[in-house]
């Protein structure tokens, strides 16, 4: 077995759900890390502390800067050689590369794996996590992506990897980065935070949802929502939780004014702690949270601000 | 221009699925299918392009049994200008797709391929990214806004910490998601027409396609249940419910 894990990182640092894809690859053997993109130094200097690497690889180069799939699916086909399993985190990094890349090499990708039961027989969920499919690939290599709620952190203990350096170069025609708008937030990253307070169309407006920021401040929370907050703009669409957003898995999820649609649980339904906040009894959230509030949010959630300290 | 569709028939997203008691799968018998909401998402982007005078024919294309060939009536019932019926009995898989898809663009020619972003059955997110692998072309992924300016096309796409965008010539590969547009329903009217539209059909053994799956399904299972939580009273409790029996906060 010989697996590469591709690093997700913004050119500064890395990605912290890179350290659960690599905790899921050292269950299936030896394993470098692959840090490709522009300016990325400090990302490798930093990963050199990740715990039980074999090697990492940097690939600095202007065309990998904004991270196009058609770069590093072209750069990682070569690379790709003398490897088992090529492994990326199943978030928008890995899936817009990883299942190009695999086309590349005629091998079909293995996405959103949640366990390994041996090189190549994977468990992962479908249907919104209404079943699990147990896979079996086979192809000469294993193209994964890793669900990181489901894998630990790999512990940044170690005490210096060796750094190769790699200059390859690439560059297409065919598209090209113009920009991005991203709102930098105080708060914890979503998926790898302890605690989640989520919003749901029950907040009723943008503005509402401040009362929810607060608890989550109190909290040290990070912030979700449900698709339908996102699709009336009450908050960014990168809050989105479920089937078809971000998976989450923290202590403790507090839903508040959400029904709980099956595609909203498939994101959050492994959450350790789930708490529901809805004026409606029956509504489905109910069915997975430990403990359910039957209450107006508007009067419930001040209420809860105020008395936790 | 010209725009290619593909439309994958799923179960509904309203239906809770069951797992059938053999683990070969989920039941599929007496349940309700519907159009992949993303490839509806998909078709209506290319309509818009359409009436906006930068496409001039939609196509809809399915891959599968028999049935699949009512989601493209949906497609054309919506607006889409013709069909495509690539007739395959086998169980499919994304890389089987994206190779039959390339072996029937080349035929067809297209300038756009607007496609789901995941199919909400098998949840895989691998279809688009695959094809514009094999052929060559740019790639737009999880796209919520797409414009034309002078014969390219800036799409932005959601990405984990916000929006990004990106200018992609043509040919090129789009995958939807959620934000994009919110599809029109089929009028009566439009409904009738789409009976006389034209459906061409294509057997897949004629494609030269492998169309034997690399990743073999061993068995499918329920997955684990929660346990059933409590109700509680007041603010009050749910606080000391926290801390002393959770112990979260
Ligand atoms: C292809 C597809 C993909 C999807 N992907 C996702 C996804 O990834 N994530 C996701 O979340 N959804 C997703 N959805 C949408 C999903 O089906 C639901 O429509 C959505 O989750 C509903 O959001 P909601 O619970 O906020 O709204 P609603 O279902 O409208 O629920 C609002 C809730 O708020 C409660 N409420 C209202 N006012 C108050 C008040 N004052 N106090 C207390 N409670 C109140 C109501 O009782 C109700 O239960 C997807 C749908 C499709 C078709
Ligand atoms: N059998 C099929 N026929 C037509 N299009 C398909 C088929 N399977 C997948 N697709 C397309 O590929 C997209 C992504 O699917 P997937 O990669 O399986 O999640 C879907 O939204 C469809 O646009």
């Amino acid at each position: 077995m010989k697996v590469l894990v591709v690093a997700d990182h913004n050119n500064k640092e890395l990605i912290k759900s890179t350290l659960n894809t690599i905790t899921a690859a050292k269950m299936i053997g030896p394993t470098d890390l692959l840090i490709i993109g522009n300016d990325c130094n400090e990302v490798a200097e930093s990963a050199s502390k990740i715990l039980g690497l074999e090697k990492i690889y940097l690939n600095d180069d202007v065309g990998f800067k904004n991270f196009l799939s058609e770069n590093i699916s072209e750069f990682l086909k070569n690379f790709a050689e003398g490897y088992t399993h090529i492994i990326f985190t199943n978030n928008a990094f890995g899936k817009n590369i990883a299942p190009r890349l695999s086309a590349l090499l005629d091998i079909m990708i293995v996405p959103d794996v949640i366990e390994i039961l041996d090189s190549n027989t994977f468990k992962r969920p479908i249907y919104a996590g209404n079943a699990i499919a147990t896979c079996k690939s086979h192809s000469k290599i294993n193209i994964l992506t890793i669900r990181s709620t489901s894998f630990p952190e790999t512990e940044m203990s170690g005490t210096g990897v060796e750094i190769n350096i790699i200059n390859k170069s690439f560059n297409n025609e065919k598209s090209k980065y113009i920009g991005s708008d991203i709102e930098k937030s105080e708060r914890p990253e979503l998926t790898s935070a302890d605690i989640v307070v989520s919003g749901g169309r029950g907040l009723g407006s943008g503005e509402n949802f401040k009362i929810l920021e607060k608890l989550a401040d109190k909290l040290g929370a990070a912030m979700g929502a449900s698709r339908a907050a996102v699709d009336a703009g009450f908050v960014p669409n990168d809050w989105q939780v479920g089937q078809t957003g971000k998976i989450v898995a923290p202590n403790l999820y507090i839903a508040v004014g959400i029904s709980g649609a099956i595609q909203h649980l498939a994101g959050m339904k492994d959450s350790k702690v789930i708490v529901a906040v809805n004026k409606d009894e029956e509504a489905p959230i109910f069915t997975v949270s430990d403990y359910g509030l039957v209450e107006d949010l508007f009067k419930a959630v001040p209420e809860i601000e105020k008395n936790i300290n | 221009m010209k725009v290619l569709v593909p439309v994958k028939r799923v179960v509904d997203y309203n239906v809770k699925v069951r797992v059938k008691q053999d683990q070969t799968g989920v039941e599929l018998e007496n349940v309700k299918m519907s159009m992949n909401p993303f490839d509806e998402i998909a078709v209506e982007e290319a309509l818009r392009l359409k009436e906006n005078n930068v496409a001039t024919e939609v196509i809809a294309i399915s891959i599968g049994s028999t049935q699949v060939q009512e989601t493209i009536r949906n497609a054309l019932a919506m607006g889409a200008d013709s069909g495509i019926y690539v007739n395959c009995e086998k169980r499919l898989e994304p890389l089987i797709v994206a190779k039959i898809l390339a072996s029937v663009i080349k035929k067809v020619n297209p300038d756009l391929v607007i496609m789901g972003k995941q199919a909400i059955d098998d949840d895989m997110n691998a279809t688009g990214q695959m094809l514009s692998g094999l052929l060559g072309w740019s790639q737009a992924t999880f796209a919520s806004k797409v414009e034309v300016v002078d014969k390219k096309l800036k799409v932005s796409r959601e990405i984990d910490d916000g929006i990004e965008h990106l200018e992609i010539t043509l040919p090129g590969i789009i995958t939807t998601d959620l934000r994009l547009n919110e599809p029109r329903y089929a009028s009566l009217p439009n409904i009738m027409k789409a009976k006389k539209k034209p459906i061409e059909e294509i057997n897949v053994d004629t494609l030269n396609v492998d169309l034997n799956q690399k990743l073999e399904i061993l068995k499918v299972e329920e997955p684990a249940k929660r346990d059933a939580g409590i109700i509680v009273k007041s603010v009050d409790e749910l606080i000391e419910k926290l801390k002393n029996e959770a112990k979260v906060i």
